[in-house]
């Protein structure tokens, strides 16, 4: 108990010294898990409306597969990421391994299934009388679309949340795509787990009250995003 | 949503961009504009450099652990104006980035290894530039009577027995390798060894977990020294064999023939065997734990 008092302790003096390599760690985890789940989200929400708003056969099953992935172990995706990337993989010219861009592109494909399927969660919780009244007023196809999303936003906002709290904490793809590079790539989880491995226990509890400090400020942010919408 | 759609779009477009400026391998002579760029390069308003001014080093995780390439880094960035990145892995996965040409130079510790590392082309030349021992380690009461013995009888008692625990890396790493070679030196089949009981515990992590594991555990280990002695006071642990020339531990520099920065590398082959460097190495570590980690063997044929 004493030993996660201090650990508190130590985390709210990092956090109020302004400590220039936790912030930079921080700031890092925070732009790559934001990008990730941004990235995602302008690709796999339209994705979840083509899916949604059309039938065709084996929909049911392709849904299911989704809604399996949501459980895929990030390391699995971590290794797939590298031999990709990896210079002696296909994508190898690019350069991108052991960048914070292999990384982001490791995310995206780690929390597109939950973005995916929990959109098409909220869209299918509408019901049909909404795309319905829409088109009787004479909507197009996609204002029907645009405004059975807009109806379902909050459901939508919480698949992307859901998505971020997946990239965020993910440690898999971080630490093989990324290599937990001093200064570079070093992510608040690849932190913790070098952090753990040392015997560093007080610093890495530390990190781990920042990265909840973090998610937290994130979903009040989109909290107060919708609100002001209203 | 239009806005997010929108400024997705933008980022994609950023991404694009920077990607593609990683990808440009002709930047070789354009040093300096480094550090603060560096610490921001995962803000993707800020593209990250070109690789061809990254170096980077793979590294056996105990010189990581010991804090030593922390230690040397920031030198070698000074004197050369280049951005070293620091990968730490077991001995078999650095070779492994080396093979796939993800990474610039190598430092590990396994010398059959690294004579096929070159010999398939795909290293330069097995530079040694450090070396020191490895320990078996255990609790102090010592409940084998491991103390006294040599390396391969330490062993040979320990699967007679079957009784006291022994955590093994389990990672393929230069140590993992170490270990095996005492296992053969001591006249058993490495598969039997691991099969032939709970006694024998496969880790799978890195020096510093599994330390922490053999503690954990009331059980031995094998260590290097450096790693050993940097995670003692954290640990009841202590040498209970450190004597056989079978425990030598050396540490080598390789370029990777297909780096894209050849000269860079060798800047750090270089860096390493300097005399400064090599005076540093055997200092490291001394202040603080009152022994030396590593002593320093630029060359030697080791």
């Amino acid at each position: 108990m004493s030993q996660l008092l201090q650990a508190v302790r130590i985390a709210l003096d990092m956090i109020i010294s302004g400590d220039p390599v936790v912030y930079s760690i921080a700031l890092r985890t925070l732009m790559i898990s934001i990008s990730a789940t941004v990235l995602a989200s302008v690709i796999f929400i339209p994705v979840a409306c083509l899916l949604h708003f059309n039938s065709f056969r084996g929909k049911a099953f392709l849904l299911s597969i989704v809604q399996t992935l949501y459980s895929v172990p990030t390391v699995l995706v971590g290794m797939l990421v590298f031999l990709f990337i990896s210079r002696a993989g296909p994508l190898g010219s690019l350069g991108m391994l052991f960048s914070p861009g292999a990384i982001v592109l490791g995310e995206v494909l780690l929390i597109a299934p939950i973005i995916t399927g929990l959109t098409i969660s909220a869209l299918s919780g509408m019901g049909r009388n909404i795309s319905d009244t829409a088109i009787s007023l004479g909507a197009g196809r996609l204002q029907m679309v645009l405004k059975v999303l807009s109806e379902s936003r909050y459901m939508v906002f919480t698949a992307v949340l859901m998505g971020f709290g997946r990239a965020v904490s993910e440690i898999g793809v971080a630490i093989i795509v990324g290599g937990n590079i001093s200064g570079y790539t070093r992510t608040l989880t690849t932190a913790i787990a070098l952090g753990v491995g040392k015997g560093e226990t007080a610093a890495s509890i530390a990190l781990g009250i920042i990265l909840l400090i973090l998610a937290m400020i994130v979903s009040l942010t989109v909290n107060t995003l919708q609100h002001s919408r209203k | 949503m239009m806005r997010y759609i929108f400024s997705g779009f933008l980022l994609i477009a950023v991404l694009f961009a920077a990607c593609g400026g990683q990808s440009d391998p002709s930047a070789e002579s354009a040093p300096a504009e480094s550090t603060e760029i560096a610490e921001d390069a995962g803000n993707e308003s800020v593209p990250p450099r070109a690789s061809a001014i990254r170096l980077r080093v793979a590294t056996t995780t105990s010189l990581y652990d010991t804090g030593l390439w922390s230690y040397l880094e920031p030198m070698f960035e000074e004197e050369y104006g280049v951005e070293l990145d620091v990968l730490y892995a077991g001995t078999g996965k650095a070779l492994e980035w080396g093979r796939r040409g993800d990474v610039d130079v190598i430092t590990v510790h396994s010398r059959t290894r690294e004579e096929q590392f070159v010999e398939d082309g795909y290293g330069l030349e097995r530079v040694p530039f450090a070396y020191n021992y490895f320990l078996i380690v255990g609790s102090p009461d010592d409940p084998a009577g491991l103390a006294g013995m040599t390396p391969d009888e330490a062993f040979g008692a320990l699967m007679s027995r079957g009784e006291a625990v022994f955590v093994s890396r389990g990672d393929d790493s230069g140590t993992h390798g170490k270990e095996k070679a005492i296992w053969a030196a001591a006249g058993y089949d490495y598969e039997d060894v691991r099969t032939s009981g709970d006694w024998y515990v496969e880790g799978g992590s890195g020096m510093g977990p599994t330390l922490v594991m053999a503690d954990e555990m009331n059980a031995y280990t094998l260590s290097d020294m450096g790693t050993f002695i940097a995670y003692q006071s954290d640990l009841n642990l202590e040498p209970v064999v450190d004597q056989g020339d079978v425990l030598l531990n050396v540490y080598s520099v390789l370029e990777v023939t297909s780096s894209g920065n050849p000269e860079m590398a060798a800047n750090l082959v270089e860096f390493l065997t300097s005399d400064t460097v090599q005076e540093l190495i055997g200092n490291y570590g001394v202040d603080e734990y009152g022994i030396q980690l590593f002593t320093p063997c630029a060359g030697l044929d080791m």
